[in-house]
């Protein structure tokens, strides 16, 4: 079993009814699974249609899954946006400012990392948009 | 009299995030203690945070950005080597300084010690952008276009937690000069970036996949003229690219120089051109606050206007003429103070000697302080009035050795005496050349040479790129050390060439000192160098002096 977390702390899985496809087997279904070996480019004919992305972290330390988020709201893609994995408390702020909604982390590992801990994940710095106008 | 300090400080934000920062690392520290975090998910948040676990302690690496140091910063470090650690540091080849016996208890501390002078270890190591070097003449040279680290600071300020790019394949590594001649080694890292001028305006030449380690390679320029505008929207795409494409399958495969050569230039090119385009749509400017914010910390400080009266010593002018650059004024001169004092560790100085560095800096280089790649402190902004008082000064803390630049200013990594990778010992070859080539006079007569040595493949002592490149490896159960020839870190940027089999670690000194006499014997006269003779005459008479008939047979 998996627990969704946001920002707010764990929260409800409000997409546990939408079943996810593979892009091969993507058709017209609404909820897509995106490999991190994927070219999200090819994803691109198909935006209209998702309301549902999931990129899966294999490890921590792959952080692949970033530059797929970024990538696709980037396209435009303004539909949920969900990690699910192995992602560590310290990289729930990089997943939100990457574009994702959500992360979906095992039992086990919300075990280990109680609520409290995502909860006091620090959001009040960054230097990137600082840097920026507008 | 002492002019108004000019330095790029840094702001409330980042004095607020470097506390938060040190918060979050001791709640690190603490869950990595009551178990909520593996030692296998600590390690790379220890590791953004520049603790290493080395030989027999941890090491802290502290980041100095584009090698810039104030008065206050160096007596911390000074404060802190005394308090935490033992009474000295280790000045690196990328500009930092490393630590090498904190407690982890104490870590915390330090970084709050560091914290109160605008300091900290964030990003100098783990799979992120590493800490930005720069020329170490930045703000002094008479040759730059512009002060190269306002783009450094920019850098900085934008790979700091960034979002996307912390979690990369490897290590990224990026330096910038604003200089033809090129003391930032772009060639040689992830991405160099060289600011330069076309048709009156000013941008970057961009240099991506060079790097040293087990697969040295000469950078290629992906980009000869890039606007200035465009540079991060140019650096998301690169860094996009290898984000996505970078191999992740073999540690020894992931950095950009293997994509750069697996996927050739060309088709690179075109991905980060195509990406680019997208960025530079999307991507807004630099708030032009905060760009004028940057550039105004880089300002030249007040130059003082007043006379030379003062005629040098022999021993001040044997000094001045090694150990000092031409400045963009001519009544001014730029000073590197070696820490290669004979019997020494190329890049450890003690808190006695950092202290008086401080003292030198804040009453005779407008509180400024470099360190350079080549492990050596730089005081950038010297009058020449003021070059007699400095020159007394260092003498009497130990720290006026006029050899920069000549045989015995080496580059070592920590070798076997302190790293955990390390297959040989790389310092004491260093300060047994040092020894062998004691004289002052005999090392002017030889001339410029950069000898660098490594104690491993990763190559930290930079061998590949050493006039003469020393690599330490072990071979059945002993040290071999292996020599290169004709490597350059410049503009000129070369690989050196393997001489041939390696030597015992009792026969590599001598060996040097072969290859030494054969130069001297086959130079046309004094003014052609070392690398100059070699690329005249080829690896043949350096070979024949180091193996003689044996090489024949050896090889």
């Amino acid at each position: 079993m998996s627990t969704v977390v946001d920002k707010t702390g764990f929260v409800p899985d409000l997409w546990q009814d939408s079943p996810l496809h593979t892009y091969e087997e993507l058709g017209d279904a609404s909820a897509l699974l995106l490999t991190a070996d994927m070219d999200p480019e090819l994803i691109g004919p198909h935006l209209e249609q998702l309301s549902l992305i999931v990129i899966p972290f294999g490890s921590s330390t792959d952080g692949r899954g970033f530059s797929l988020a970024r990538t696709l709201r980037e396209m435009g893609f303004s539909g949920h946006l969900r990690a699910r994995g192995h992602i560590l408390v310290d990289q729930a702020r990089a997943a939100y400012r990457c574009g994702f909604d959500d992360i979906e982390i095992e039992d086990p590992q919300a075990a280990r990392n109680p609520e409290a801990q995502w909860r006091s994940v620090s959001q009040r710095f960054d230097y990137r948009n600082d840097l920026l106008a507008g | 009299m002492e002019s108004k300090l000019i330095m790029y400080e840094y702001t409330d934000f980042d004095e607020a995030f470097l506390r938060d920062r040190i918060t979050e690392f001791r709640s690190q520290i603490a869950r990595r203690l009551d178990g909520s975090l593996t030692e296998e998910e600590f390690k790379p948040l220890r590791l953004m945070n520049g603790l290493y676990l080395q030989l027999h302690a941890y090491m802290l690496r502290v980041a100095i950005p584009y090698g810039t140091l104030n008065s206050r910063q160096m007596r911390q470090l000074a404060e802190i080597a005394e308090r935490f650690d033992k009474g000295y540091g280790h000045f690196t080849t990328r500009q930092n300084i490393q630590f090498n016996w904190p407690k982890l208890s104490d870590v915390p501390d330090i970084l709050t010690a560091l914290a109160d002078v605008g300091m900290h270890a964030i990003q100098t190591s783990g799979n992120c952008i590493r800490n930005v070097t720069a020329d170490h003449f930045a703000g002094a040279a008479a040759d730059e276009v512009e002060d190269p680290r306002i783009t450094a600071e920019i850098i900085r300020q934008w790979s700091t937690d960034h979002p996307e790019f912390t979690y990369l394949p490897r290590k990224f590594k990026v330096a910038v000069t604003a200089s033809d001649t090129d003391r930032a080694v772009i060639r040689f890292h992830d991405i160099g970036l060289r600011l330069r001028r076309q048709d009156g305006e000013i941008g970057y030449e961009v240099v991506i996949g060079g790097g040293l380690g087990r697969t040295p390679m000469i950078g290629k320029v992906v980009r000869e003229f890039l606007p200035k505008r465009d540079l991060l929207a140019y650096l998301e795409a690169i860094l996009r690219t290898y984000n996505l494409s970078g191999r992740r399958d073999n540690k020894f495969k992931a950095r950009i120089k293997i994509l750069v050569h697996e996927t050739g230039l060309e088709d690179l090119r075109t991905r980060i051109e195509a990406n680019f385009v997208q960025q530079k749509r999307l991507l807004p400017d630099l708030d032009p606050v905060k760009l004028a914010q940057i550039e105004a910390g880089f300002r030249p400080p007040a130059f003082a206007d007043k006379p030379v009266t003062r005629t040098l010593s022999p021993a001040m002018r044997a000094f001045a003429d090694i150990n000092t650059a031409p400045h963009k004024r001519a009544d001014h001169v730029i000073v590197t103070v070696s820490t290669k004092a004979v019997g020494s560790t190329p890049g450890d100085v003690t808190s006695a000697q950092m202290r008086v560095l401080a003292d030198i800096a804040l009453r005779y280089s407008h509180d400024e302080l470099r360190i350079s790649h080549e492990q050596n402190v730089v005081l950038p902004h010297v009058h020449r009035a003021d070059l007699p008082a400095v020159y007394d000064a260092l003498r009497d803390a130990g720290l006026a050795t006029a050899n920069v630049g000549l045989v015995s200013d080496i580059i070592a990594c920590p070798g076997m005496d302190y790293c955990a990778l390390a297959t040989a010992r790389s310092i004491p070859v260093a300060q047994d050349i040092a020894r062998a080539f004691a004289d002052i006079d005999a090392q002017r007569d030889i001339g410029p040479l950069k000898i660098k040595i490594s104690g491993c493949i990763n190559a930290c002592g930079h061998h590949h790129v050493g006039h003469i490149g020393i690599l330490g490896l072990e071979k059945s159960g002993v040290e071999s050390y292996q020599i290169t020839l004709g490597g350059d870190g410049t503009e000129a940027a070369e690989i050196g060439s393997r001489a041939g089999p390696g030597f015992a670690h009792d026969e590599i000194v001598p060996a040097i000192e072969r290859l030494i006499v054969a130069y001297l014997d086959h130079r046309l006269d004094r003014s052609e160098t070392f690398l100059e003779t070699y690329r005249r005459l080829g690896a043949a008479p350096m070979k024949a002096a180091l193996y003689g008939g044996a090489h024949d047979k050896a090889a």
